[in-house]
């Protein structure tokens, strides 16, 4: 179970970006975060594993306080929680095969990396990975030569690397067409559903919440607005979470 | 949106309508500030003509236009071949000055070349006019006076024949007066052959008598002699380039902002990994001073290296597959710890034993092998020399890598002792830290500066320092007290970038004054200075580099539980490899610009070649070393862009 307790963020610059927010997610939970542009879904991700440090509050999870973990240590939880991103952020230069074995790192002795080689296990496992997302005629080719749901494709093979218990996803679909967002869903949903991985997502469409996720946040201007069911989310709600002009769509 | 808009304009409105009073008098105020400007800028141009001595005057003066175009028509024939000549010499006599009863010289053979004066006698010093006829058509050639005696001939002018090879030219004799008839005498030179039609000539030596056969016209030793140095000149600008890039590599990153933004340690670890850092360097070099030796001992022994070098890299390779596998999945236990650092020591002493018994082997073979291999010698010596290289570099190599290593578990030591220790306790013994650290530094520093200016005082190299030193690094520990983390990566960064911008800004012109003073004259002491300077420019230009890279990919691998050497290896080299080998190649070009200039100061090159020729005024030759370094450079110019599209 992740618990967030009293989570604060505060940037350099001094802008708030996350304000008390404090939720649960029990295993094997697919939770949605949904919020405006700027209301710190992408900044609450982050720091769950610490990629941003939290100004204040802590983060437990399975009964470790990531917030107070050593790098080591840190090291050893981040490679327990896969990532997602919304620019799929590939090693454009990279072969799409060292893409997904560098979601392996994390179980790999640094010293392996001066000499850049990884062990036959995690290339077999990397292999595996890209036919499960259907790209296995493409491990040769540059990241930069997919398209862009294929790079996500790439993006799941990577965070898939590493035997994840949670997988945070930020945005994963807003770069795609509605079509190609289905399909990405639709492979959390099946690491949700058969490896049983949490899953906790970032979205803007309402449509995918009420047709993915099991329970939703709503965070406006870093606070948590709305914590319930995504069929809970009247016009009311709607309102609160992106303001009082916003119109549905769709 | 549109709303916005129909707010706003109203206000525009007012504005224009009705300019402030302030805005008239920022106008006026505007207005003499250009005034202002523009006469600066008269005055600083004004001064700068004066400074630098324009003289436009000069320019058009006749005696300066004559010398322009000497050289330039000598530039314009680059003695890229040299002729065989044959000299023909016409003689008329005169008397200077006239006898009693006139002169009449006697009568020119008129069936060949010939030439006359008018007058045949004159006053010494005067004017005389020099006619000559039958001569090959358009041939040119120069006019001598020739006392009686015959022992000296000077030159009066020159000459150039019509095309039915009559030539009519007047010069000043000299104030030579003698009893004798005197010799006018006009030279013309014929080259032997032609580049489509050479000759060869049979030539017999003055002094020994013997002759040889040579062909006109053939290359001169002038163009030998640049082909050889342009060929330093590319090869000096490959070692540097190399070298420097080699060592730029690295350096780049401590330079790049972006990186050593997030660096950064706690107090304790920073303060302990400053301790611990010269103790590891210290302990580097007694480490390859001793494997030196045992190198040396053994290196005697033929077979024994051979052995050594077969068996000691199996070992090492089993010990590092044990200290280091490849899967990590559990924290060690700290007994495990110790062993693996216990046996990847073990390993590091006996891998440099290795290289040293390398160094040896090489440098053997190259010995042996020279003498064998006739002109491709260079290869056996380029191996031997490399094996020297080999040795110099184990020792700093090692220095360095230890001196790294005990940082890193000073660092970590830091952090335990953090673990350990309560907050109270640990912001107090940070300042003893920071003082010690402070102190260590600080004697260090004197001991350099002490060495420069041969101090031998220990109160003045210890003491004073090291009080100085605690004091400042008490100062420092009380600014940082109780913060939890010291961003000692940016001090880096500026302390890199401040080294760089440093040594970039002196030229290799001047570097390699210093070189040729430590390796003597020529292409190595080039070679140094050159390295030393693409060091640094290529390491900022490759630190500007790192910084522009997308951070996407740095994160997503950092996301996934990487060290930061991974997340280097594995999101940043692939995005700068690029960029990196553009930039390698840019400056390959750059220091061949510069080797063919590197020789003016004493570096090796084409430049020596070229400054030696222009100094004895010899343009012709110069000529040869100018086209050939337009050549080079503007190819590799071509080559590189070529290049650096592929990679781009």
């Amino acid at each position: 179970m992740l618990s967030v307790e009293h989570l604060t963020k505060i940037y350099e610059d001094g802008t708030l970006a996350l304000d008390d927010v404090s939720f649960e997610v029990d295993d094997r939970e697919f939770l949605a975060v949904i919020g405006l542009s700027g209301s710190g879904k992408s900044t609450l991700l982050r720091c769950i594993n610490r990629l941003i440090e939290p100004t204040e509050g802590r983060i437990v999870w399975n009964g470790i306080d990531i917030t107070a973990a050593t790098q080591d240590e840190l090291r050893r939880i981040r490679r327990r929680i896969g990532m997602i991103f919304q620019h799929f952020n590939l090693v454009h230069r990279s072969k799409v095969m060292t893409n997904v074995l560098a979601g392996r790192l994390g179980y790999i002795n640094p010293g392996l990396a001066v000499i850049n080689r990884f062990p036959k296990s995690a290339v077999e496992k990397a292999a595996a990975q890209l036919v499960r997302v259907g790209l296995e005629d493409k491990a040769d080719r540059r990241a930069d030569e997919l398209s862009g749901g294929q790079q996500q494709r790439v993006g799941v093979a990577r965070a898939l690397m590493q035997d994840p218990e949670m997988v945070l996803a930020d945005e994963p679909v807003a770069s795609l067409d509605p079509v190609l967002a289905h399909s990405i869903m639709r492979y959390l949903e099946q690491i949700n559903d058969e490896d049983g991985v949490t899953i906790l997502c970032s979205l803007h469409f309402l449509d995918l919440v009420h047709r993915y996720a099991d329970r939703a946040i709503a965070l406006y201007q870093g606070r948590i607005v709305f914590s319930g069911l995504p069929r809970e989310i009247d016009d009311a709600r709607f309102k609160d979470i992106y303001g009082q002009e916003a119109e549905r769509v769709g | 949106m549109a709303d916005l808009e129909v707010r706003e304009r109203p206000e525009l409105d007012v504005d224009r309508r009705a300019p402030t009073p302030t805005k008239k008098r920022r106008g006026a105020a505007r207005f003499v500030g250009i005034v202002a400007a523009v006469i600066a800028l008269v005055v600083l141009f004004a001064y700068a003509f004066e400074v630098t001595d324009v003289d436009l005057a000069e320019i058009q003066s006749d005696t300066r236009q004559t010398q322009l175009v000497r050289i330039l028509r000598s530039l314009a024939h680059p003695e890229f071949l040299t002729y065989e000549l044959i000299e023909t010499n016409l003689d008329a006599q005169i008397m200077m000055p006239c006898p009693a009863n006139g002169f009449t010289p006697p009568a020119p053979d008129t069936g060949g070349p010939y030439v006359v004066t008018e007058p045949t006698c004159l006053e010494p010093g005067g004017e005389i006019s020099v006619s000559g006829f039958g001569l090959e058509p358009n041939a040119r050639g120069d006019l001598f006076y020739v006392p009686p005696s015959g022992d000296v001939s000077i030159r009066l002018g020159r000459f150039l024949a019509d095309a039915d090879g009559t030539f009519v030219t007047t010069v000043d004799t000299r104030e030579r007066a003698e009893t004798e008839p005197q010799t006018i005498r006009a030279v013309t030179t014929i080259r032997v052959g032609s580049i489509f039609n050479p000759e060869t000539v049979t030539k017999t030596d003055p002094v020994t008598g013997g002759q040889t056969t040579v062909a006109s016209p053939r290359i001169s030793a002038t163009a030998l002699d640049t082909w050889d140095k342009i060929i330093e000149t590319v090869f000096l600008a490959l070692i540097a380039t190399t070298v420097g890039t080699l060592i730029a590599v690295p350096l780049s990153f401590f330079a790049a902002r972006n990186l050593m933004k997030e660096i950064s340690t706690t107090m304790t670890s920073l303060t302990l990994a400053i301790l611990a850092a010269p103790v590891g360097a210290a302990m580097g070099l007694l480490l390859a001073r001793g494997a030196q030796l045992a190198g040396e001992v053994l290196a005697d022994n033929l077979v024994v290296v051979i052995v050594g070098l077969v068996v000691l890299p199996l070992v090492i390779l089993r010990a590092f597959r044990w200290a280091i596998p490849p899967v990590d999945v559990e924290a060690p236990s700290r007994g495990q710890r110790i062993a693996r650092a216990l046996v990847l020591s073990v390993a590091g002493t006996a891998g440099i034993l290795t290289l040293f018994l390398l160094a040896a082997l090489m440098t053997r073979v190259g010995n042996a092998l020279a003498p064998r291999l006739a002109s491709f010698d260079f290869l056996a010596l380029f191996v031997s020399s490399l094996g020297d290289i080999l040795r110099l570099l184990i020792a700093a190599a090692s220095a360095l890598i230890a001196g790294g290593i005990l940082m890193f578990v000073g660092s970590r030591a830091g952090t335990s002792l953090r673990a350990h220790l309560a907050p109270g306790v640990t912001k107090v013994v940070n300042l003893g830290l920071a003082a010690a650290a402070g102190a260590a530094v600080s004697v260090l520093l004197a001991q350099a500066i002490g060495w420069l200016y041969e101090i031998s005082d220990p109160t003045k190299t210890i003491w004073i320092p090291a009080a100085i030193g605690a004091l400042i690094g008490l100062l420092g520990g009380v600014v940082a007290y109780g913060k939890t983390s010291v961003g000692i990566g940016l001090s880096i960064y500026y302390i890199a970038r401040t080294i760089f911008n440093a040594i970039r800004a002196i030229e290799p012109l001047v570097m390699v004054i210093v070189f040729v003073v430590w390796v003597g004259i020529g292409p190595f002491a080039g070679a140094l200075a050159l390295a030393l300077h693409t060091t640094a420019a290529l390491a900022k230009l490759y630190s500007e580099q790192v910084e522009s890279i997308s951070t996407g990919p740095i994160e997503a691998v950092k996301a996934t539980g990487a060290t930061r050497l991974q997340w280097i290896v594995y999101a940043v080299a692939p995005q700068i490899v690029p960029p990196y080998i553009s930039f390698t190649m840019y400056r390959w070009d750059i220091n061949v610009r510069m080797s063919t200039i590197i020789g003016f100061a004493g570096g090796g090159g084409i430049g020596f070649l070229l400054q030696q020729n222009i100094n004895l005024l010899n343009y012709r030759a110069a000529a040869v070393q100018m086209i050939a370094i337009a050549i080079v450079v503007a190819s590799m110019d071509y080559l590189s862009s070529r290049l650096r599209e592929r990679f781009v």
